[in-house]
């Protein structure tokens, strides 16, 4: 009977207000130790739909009511995931991906930040490079893609030079809004200090634009997986892209739903890092602080 | 000594130390004639005369649209001076009525901010410490209650030992209790370090707590130029203060 009291106070104290949870606590202090661990399945609550789905697609999978070769169970993309491991498929093709990436980003954030800060930092800057970026960023990047294998075969280049086109522009733009939205105010704060024109962009305009341009880099990071998975699926020699297509032609859908797997987990823990980052660059706000925290 | 006496003999001192500057040529800060327009509307200052003495606290009241704003601005060299002569000491700071810390830099920084020297720091402390924030030395602004940015503020605008102190309502974005001890930090700083000031302020209390001189702009011009020669610390109760009260308000259109 305690131990349903217990229960039906958890279950309130989630979903309502602070008052709630202070009366799960004392009936907590008041019970045993075995609630402390239904608190804590408490929190993996949200975990439990995603395995159930995993729980129910693998069941799917074994009592044939969903063919094995249209979707692989889960079961069998772990084992093909464990072999391809095995036998340094995956490791190669991953290197090859996250080098095409990581060399596209990096292009895209020298770019990106060179032209944010020419046309944010000067009139002429602004009317010489904004205008131009912001009729291109309207084109889809990938409709690109027929005229970079033109023009750059399909060898590395194309793939970088599609990853860095794509990631250029959020940089940019969150780059050049966080630069010009600036508070006035602190500016003219800093003109009554007599600071000069460089001190100023130092001590002002880049750190107050750091902000947007972390919000940039991690729109970057989305569209250059998203480039790259449509760099490798054309006329890619390897690349998780190219290690899905070959699958295709073999039918092998675990191996397919592998390669997603690993775009998933990429984006994930790029995520991650800029989060890191956010947290570590941005610890003047309160916001930040209480994240690391 | 009658209150009246008391008052005519304060106004004449007063009166005797604002020629003695004059004629020393020992005069902080000279407006001459200085006008300023917007576009083709009347003008924002018409032909503004005014001195301000070394270690002299100005009181500049006025209502919205009276031309406060752009004489300060004018005086902190943020706005040009496009006719008449401005003269001002070299090192000018200026208090605003938001505190205009960097949010990203610490509290010391903010204060030494564009200082040059290794010792910033140690130079910061000893000014944190005069307006009563040294515990906040290393705390980062957005963590600071009104009160202790704007001291924060008055550290930033101290540490350059101004000639020229200009203060556009810095209290008044402040709730009354915080107010009343910033008002009182305030005159403390300054009997201390005797630069010539100018608050820029709505409030006709706070003027006649804190200057010796009030000034009432209305329409780019100065109708009231007021000395309040009394003695300090000020108490509201003192008949004279309240007799100057009334004299302000009325010039600034609030009749009792």
């Amino acid at each position: 009977m305690h131990y349903r009291r217990a229960l039906n106070v958890e279950i309130g104290a989630r979903n309502m207000s602070e008052t709630l949870i202070s009366i799960a606590s004392r009936g907590r202090s008041q019970g045993a130790s075995g609630r402390i661990t239904l608190r804590e399945l408490g929190r993996f609550r949200r975990y439990l739909s995603p395995l159930l789905l995993v729980a129910v697609w693998q069941a799917a999978c074994a009592s044939g009511f969903v063919s094995t070769r249209l979707v692989a169970s889960p079961w069998q993309i772990a084992q093909t995931a464990a072999s391809l491991i095995a036998d340094g498929t995956l490791t190669s093709n991953l290197g090859v991906s996250l080098l095409r990436a990581g060399a596209g980003f990096s292009i895209a954030a020298v770019v990106g930040v060179t032209l944010a800060l020419f046309s944010g930092l000067s009139r002429v800057g602004e009317d010489l490079v904004d205008a131009p970026l912001q009729i291109m960023r309207t084109l889809p990047a990938l409709a690109l893609v027929p005229l970079f294998i033109l023009w750059f075969g399909i060898g590395e280049t194309p793939k970088v030079l599609l990853v860095a086109l794509g990631a250029t522009f959020p940089i940019y733009l969150n780059l050049h809004k966080g630069v010009r939205s600036i508070d006035p105010k602190l500016l003219e704060m800093t003109r009554t200090l007599g600071l000069s024109r460089l001190d100023t962009i130092r001590n002002v305009i880049l750190p107050g634009a750091l902000p947007d341009l972390l919000i940039g880099v991690r729109y970057a990071v989305g569209v250059s997986w998203l480039m790259l998975v449509v760099a490798e699926q054309v006329n890619a020699e390897s690349g998780i892209g190219h290690m899905m297509m070959d699958a295709e032609d073999f039918l092998r859908t675990d191996i397919i739903m592998v390669g997603l797997l690993v775009y998933g987990v990429l984006g994930l823990l790029s995520d991650q890092i800029v989060r890191f980052l956010e947290a570590k660059l941005l610890v003047w706000r309160p916001l930040a602080r209480g994240a690391t925290r | 000594m009658s209150a009246a006496l008391k008052r005519v003999q304060g106004e004449l001192a007063a009166a005797s130390v604002h020629a003695a500057s004059h004629e020393d040529g020992n005069v902080a800060v000279i407006v001459e004639g200085l006008t300023r327009r917007f576009g083709d509307g009347p003008a924002v200052l018409d032909r503004l005369d005014l001195a301000i003495a070394p270690g002299e606290f100005v009181a500049l009241l006025g209502h919205s649209g009276s031309g406060k704003s752009t004489l300060l601005r004018t005086l902190a060299g943020i706005d040009p001076v496009v006719e008449g002569a401005v003269s001002r000491p070299r090192e000018v700071s200026v208090v605003f009525q938001e505190h205009r810390l960097l949010p990203w830099k610490r509290v010391w920084e903010n204060v030494v901010l564009g200082q040059e020297g290794k010792d910033g720091r140690d130079r910061a402390a000893a000014i944190l410490e005069e307006v009563g924030l040294a515990h906040r030395i290393d705390a980062w602004p957005l963590t600071l209650s009104g009160g202790e940015a704007q001291r924060a503020a008055l550290a930033r605008a101290l540490v350059r030992e101004p000639g020229f102190l200009l203060l556009d309502e810095p209290f008044a974005a402040l709730d009354a209790l915080t107010r009343l001890k910033m008002q009182g930090l305030v005159g403390e700083l300054w009997k201390r370090r005797r630069c010539a000031v100018l608050l820029v302020t709505h409030d006709v209390d706070e003027a006649l707590l804190l200057a010796d001189r009030a000034v009432v702009l209305e329409r780019g011009r100065i109708r009231v130029d007021m000395p309040v020669a009394l003695e300090r610390p000020r108490k509201h109760v003192d008949p004279v203060f309240e007799d100057k009260r009334e004299t302000l308000l009325k010039s600034l259109g609030v009749s009792l």
